[in-house]
């Protein structure tokens, strides 16, 4: 019997999924809404030099691609399925295309972290 | 070729004929916010990356009152993917037993949203303690 990779991609989305239900709403209320308009954070809280730090430290890099690649995979996971949800049966390539491109966004993520 | 031609029920908007395929959706389509948000960070990253100008585009452009917008749907998205991922939770981890017990399903979502609620605060008060 042919092994099937499907264990791989939904660790990637169980991972995903859960880094998301556990720190997203928090994450999102951080950089999308607190620092940005200085509610009840400093605005300078994602300056550039605190940015900086951040992703030169291996911690902050780690922590960086963890959120985007994950936040990724997840979402790739489950738009294959919707997009066979909503009549889209050509599987084969909707799973080229939704992992090809967290695949593509992982690889520009490790690639501009390293070079930081 | 056969005259037959068989009634084939249609498929159109299946998920509208019932709650149980309504809250399916609903859940399932969080995740092209996640993705988009996945976007939004990786872009940050990349304008990082290409020195102090760039980024503080990226900043300014966090600033204004679309982005505001686009950022409080976004929340309202993730808020929801929290509470469905740990209410659907009991049905996809493997069945656990304390002390001879099923866990109850109640109690894994409980578990799970509390602990959602304690790292959000803890992200929130970690960032909060560098920069105060």
């Amino acid at each position: 019997m042919k092994r099937s990779h499907e264990p791989i991609f939904w660790s990637l989305f169980g991972a995903g999924g859960m880094l998301a239900a556990l720190i997203g709403p928090a994450l999102v209320f951080i950089t999308g809404i607190a620092v940005p308009f200085g509610v009840v954070l400093a605005p300078d809280t994602m300056s550039y030099a605190n940015m900086l730090a951040m992703s030169q430290h291996w911690l902050g890099k780690c922590f960086l691609l963890a959120v985007i690649a994950l936040f990724m995979w997840h979402a790739a996971h489950r738009i294959a399925i919707l997009l066979h949800d909503f009549g889209v049966h050509a599987v084969t390539m909707v799973k080229l295309l939704c992992y090809g491109l967290a695949f593509v966004g992982t690889v520009v993520a490790v690639y501009t972290l390293l070079a930081l | 070729m056969s005259n037959r031609r068989p009634y084939v029920r249609s498929m159109d908007g299946w998920w509208k004929r019932d709650v149980y395929f309504i809250r399916y959706m609903a859940r399932e389509v969080t995740a092209l916010f996640v993705a988009a948000y996945a976007v939004v960070l990786l872009v940050g990253v990349l304008r990082l990356s290409q020195g102090q100008a760039a980024y503080e585009a990226w900043l300014q452009a966090l600033k204004s009152t679309p982005s505001l917008v686009f950022h409080l749907i976004l929340l309202a998205t993730f808020v929801y993917h929290t509470w469905s991922w740990f209410n659907i939770m009991p049905k996809t981890m493997p069945i656990m037993f304390v002390g001879g017990k099923r866990v109850q399903p109640g109690t894994i979502t409980g578990t799970g949203l509390a602990a959602a609620v304690v790292a959000c605060l803890a992200v929130f008060f970690i960032v909060r303690g560098m920069h105060p």
